[in-house]
């Protein structure tokens, strides 16, 4: 496919590696954000093909991982409702709350639907004017644009059986807490291609002055991720820390201020708890008052909600980057695809996923189990 | 979820309340939104996003970055020959160059 193909060259890839080994000459540790270069950096090894003592570690961007248990036991209490059609992107459904997860609901009866494009959820309330149809509106600012348009939408056509369960974070004050942290390793970032595609990168560039730290706007093919890596190392090795982007061909500074302006439209920003991580102030969207009628949160009042994370998961660590997969005891023993204790085994984009997909460690643990 | 693929616009329709159109993906067609992109003509390349077009693909910029890519390949591959022991061939590639097992065929799937 145009646009993909040509940036999976092995032959460049080998020539980025060489290059990125001949100009390296201390170690260095660098974090990708987002979930979907996570997967394309385990899937392919890049990130073992590194000089010794470069690091990657795996950031906090994957939506699914992230969202609350709080959010997800709320969505839960609403999918089970006699009257509600429940729609969520795929990824959401198995994602385990306190004491179940969607697909199992479905299983027992729930009409949960999945969806691709929160515009179908929209045109389910339009085909079913007796029934309450919920949206699980969850993602970073790549899926806003999206989710913000539906609920637009279904206040600018009346439709009143449309509500929505918002859950949205935000990747820069994600960043900043990381950097804040007195553990934090991270000395580079590469930034979520998509993120900035909509929101473009003002946003970072007081983030790598005040942080002194390098971030490279970066795409999500392995020739993307080894130049986006080879970018923040030259940066590293030459003392600079400005934002630079290897994605040019989808990323403007200013972004696509049309999705920007429908985002604040129907957001404003808050606070939020990301799941494994605790609270982040002013790293999330919330709808704003005149869209409170489509808070399904209200409308269906889900007060009480006790939550409770499997004891032996260590999702918090693992989107922090503090610890890998393989640090997990519970790791492909009690811990699958098949079985997720935690999000990060449940998302494509969770680090603990693509370890198990692309088979890291799993040989060592059948012979011990 | 944060799925975002490269996409050839092959329909537009205005059906009164947001831009909409089709996007083929190597073949697979697809209906997008293209409301954020009212820019973009029959022919150009979209990223698409949860049924959203996210992003116009500059193609100045893409073959500038592969020209960038190709070029730093000559300059490298004068210097792989100067290199001396310690300098680990990548675990990616496999001795002949040809990707490791598992290496470099499938690209990202996912991306915030």
């Amino acid at each position: 496919m145009k646009y993909l193909d040509e940036y999976r060259d092995p032959e460049l890839a080998k020539s980025l590696l060489a290059e990125i080994h001949r100009i390296t000459t201390r170690p260095w540790t660098l974090m990708e954000v987002c979930g979907g270069q996570t997967h394309t950096i385990v899937k392919q090894g890049l990130d073992e093909a590194l000089p010794e003592g470069v690091r990657m570690i795996h950031g906090p961007g994957c939506p699914v991982c992230v969202t609350p248990l709080e959010q997800i036991d709320k969505a839960l209490a609403i999918a089970a409702r006699p009257n509600v059609i429940f729609t969520s992107y795929g990824d959401m459904l198995r994602v385990p709350g306190t004491d179940t997860d969607l697909l199992a609901l479905k299983a027992r009866g729930a009409d949960v639907r999945i969806v691709y494009n929160p515009l179908d959820a929209l045109k389910i309330a339009k085909d079913n004017p007796d029934k309450e149809v919920v949206f699980f509106a969850v993602g970073f600012e790549t899926t806003a644009p999206a989710n913000a348009m539906a609920i637009a939408q279904a206040k600018a056509q009346g439709i009143d059986n449309y509500s929505v369960v918002v859950s949205h974070v935000l990747v820069p004050p994600a960043m900043t807490s990381l950097l804040d942290s007195p553990t934090n390793q991270v000395q580079s970032f590469l930034a979520a291609g998509h993120v900035c595609a909509v929101m473009g990168w003002t946003e970072y560039e007081p983030i790598a002055e005040k942080y002194r730290v390098p971030i490279v706007v970066t795409g999500f093919e392995p020739l993307d991720l080894l130049e986006g890596m080879l970018m923040a190392i030259r940066q590293l090795e030459e003392g600079r820390h400005e934002v630079e982007n290897q994605y040019a061909r989808a990323v403007k500074r200013e972004g696509v201020p049309l999705a920007q302006k429908q985002i604040f439209d129907v957001f404003e920003i808050g606070d939020r708890t990301w799941r494994g991580v605790g609270e982040i102030p002013q790293s999330g969207y919330h709808l704003r008052p005149e869209y409170a009628a489509y808070d399904a949160e209200t409308k269906f009042e889900v007060g009480d909600i006790h939550t409770l994370e499997h004891p032996a998961c260590i999702a918090g660590q693992i989107l922090t980057g503090e610890k890998l997969p393989l640090d997990c005891t519970a790791y492909g023993t009690l811990c699958s695809p098949q079985h997720p204790l935690g999000a990060p085994m449940v998302s494509a984009e969770g680090t603990c996923a693509a370890f198990h997909s692309a088979n890291r460690g799993l040989d060592a643990r059948r012979v011990t189990v | 979820m944060c799925l975002g693929i490269p996409g050839k616009v092959i329909e537009l329709r205005d059906d009164g309340a947001v831009l909409m159109g089709k996007v083929d993906f190597g073949g697979i067609r697809k209906e997008a939104c293209l409301a954020y992109t009212p820019e973009v003509q029959l022919g150009d390349y979209v990223i698409v996003h949860v049924g959203f077009a996210i992003s116009k693909v500059d193609e100045e910029e893409a073959l500038k970055t592969l020209d960038v890519l190709a070029q730093m390949g000559d300059v490298v591959s004068q210097e792989l020959e100067t290199m001396g022991p310690g300098m680990a061939e990548p675990a990616v590639l496999n001795d002949d160059g040809t990707p490791a097992s598992g290496a470099l065929t499938g690209g990202a799937e996912a991306g915030a």
